[in-house]
């Protein structure tokens, strides 16, 4: 066990810096001035999957490791749509999931986001038009911003929730 | 009375305000630790913030417990913060034992696992379930403690005891001193919803203890919950730093010992705190079905420690 404190101490911080403003697309989407006040020191963001292929997923876990650490901005990732200002979502809206994210939704408490992550979550990627999907996320919720790729790598998903926030500049 | 009235608030204001504070210090420490650059020091200030700007979405199926628990959680620590010599060994309720605090606690949790059956949902009442088993396991314990060191002190009273051990640091050099310590440390880790018993940045429902229970709150209530948290941990690390170790206490209430009180309650809980992040990173959590072991350990610890009052002149 000590041994293992010791390898804490020795290896030191990883974390990768901040991702620049020109190194990343810019989602375009702003918040007004008063709800970046709000969440630009503090986002509590809960990850709704409906009904991804767990790409997106794996992207989003790297975000809580030590070479991301979503942590240092004041964002993090929390266990209920109660405790939750943004709703992480991805993959394409499958018909079993529609009702779960809209209730999710309904339980998240106001001033909300919702970012939608991914390819599917945007227009349902490849499956677009299958008969068992009801669409993109935007189909079910009010949408604010779209993180793009297949899977998009964690600097984007960081980004975009940065750029969403108004805290990349 | 003024004075009296005065340290009460003064109490209050340093543990209200300074809680959120050594929560985030303790975040950042164990995010340094795992090689994690980790969130500032002040962002609970930040998180709590914007929570109290959130609406509050209540479920349908809730009744009024669901609404009061934050107050009475609050409420019962802010007492406990003016029970407990917090910058100086006398307090605004001089009279005050480990027993009331003890019973302070109970009651907070006792709403707490009301509040997470309320809901209605699954997770809340696995939660209430498991949380007041760890309380109904660990309250002996912190009483027995507590009593290794009130009779050795010849008083129930924290302010008392915390005074006879300033006074006489010898009384200190006892192996039962060291015994009661442990034993409060374990509880303390239990009370407080720390590892190994409780891991406080689990997103997985399944492992939850007190985050289970909480998981139906949003918006202020929320802000609320979340400060009663860091607020009792704040009393429990202040009562590790002076009950076992007095020193600095003053006991006369006047500005410059009382800042000197202050400074080096900073001190001792800074110590402590970097010692719970160390220890939380090489532990990990224990099934659920060990804690009940490693918390009658405690009790054996502390029982051991009773009996050392009386073996070991």
């Amino acid at each position: 066990m000590l041994r293992q404190l010791h390898v804490a101490l020795r290896t030191g911080i990883v974390t990768e810096p901040a991702p620049r403003d020109a190194d990343v697309e810019r989602l375009g989407v702003r918040l007004g001035d008063e709800l970046r006040r709000v969440f630009g020191r503090s986002l509590a963001i809960r990850h709704v999957d409906a009904g991804s292929c767990n790409a997106c997923e794996l992207e989003i876990a790297a975000l809580t490791g030590p070479h991301y650490d979503l942590e240092r901005f004041g964002l993090h990732i929390v266990a209920s749509p109660r405790h939750a200002d943004c709703l992480l979502v991805t993959g394409p809206v499958t018909r079993n999931m529609a009702e779960a994210l809209l209730r999710t939704w309904e339980a998240t408490p106001h001033p909300k986001l919702v970012i939608a992550v991914g390819d599917c979550a945007r227009d349902g990627g490849i499956f677009r038009g299958s008969y068992a999907i009801v669409g993109g996320v935007g189909d079910v919720v009010p949408v604010d911003a779209v993180v793009p790729g297949c899977p998009p790598s964690p600097v984007a998903i960081l980004a975009g929730i940065l750029d969403v926030i108004g805290r990349l500049y | 009375m003024i004075t009296d009235v005065v340290l009460a608030l003064a109490q209050a204001l340093v543990g209200a305000a300074g809680a959120p504070l050594l929560a985030g210090v303790l975040r950042t420490l164990k995010a340094r630790l795992m090689g994690r650059r980790g969130p500032s020091p002040w962002q609970p200030y930040a998180d709590l913030r914007k929570l109290l700007r959130k609406e509050a979405v209540v479920s349908t199926t809730t009744s009024w417990v669901f609404r009061v628990t934050p107050y009475v959680l609050v409420a019962t620590m802010l007492v406990a913060i003016v029970v407990v010599p917090v910058v100086a060994s006398r307090t605004a309720l001089p009279f005050a034992g480990i027993i009331l605090l003890m019973y302070l606690f109970l009651l907070g949790t006792f709403f707490l696992a009301l509040a997470g059956l309320d809901s209605g949902s699954a997770f809340g009442g696995m939660g209430s379930s498991r949380e007041v088993a760890v309380a109904a396991l660990a309250e002996p314990t912190v009483i027995l403690a507590v009593f290794a060191l009130a009779l050795r002190a010849d008083t129930t009273t924290l302010g008392g005891i915390v005074e006879r051990f300033a006074r006489e640091p010898l009384l200190a050099a006892n192996p039962g001193h060291l015994l009661a310590f442990a034993a409060f440390f374990i509880v303390m880790l239990a009370e407080t919803g720390r590892l190994p018993v409780d891991n406080p940045a689990t997103h997985l429902e399944l492992t939850m203890i007190h985050e289970a229970m909480v998981l139906e709150y949003s918006g202020r209530y929320l802000a609320l919950v979340e400060w009663a948290a860091a607020m009792k941990l704040f009393v429990f690390l202040t009562l590790l730093a002076n009950l076992f170790f007095p020193w600095g206490v003053p006991d006369i209430v006047e500005p410059v010992p009382v800042l000197l009180g202050l400074l080096a309650l900073a001190g001792k809980l800074a110590v402590l705190t970097v010692a719970l992040a160390g220890l939380e990173t090489i532990i990990a959590k224990l099934r659920l079905f060990r804690v009940p072991e490693l918390l009658a350990g405690s009790f054996a610890l502390a029982l051991l420690s009773v009996t050392a009052v009386f073996l070991v002149p």
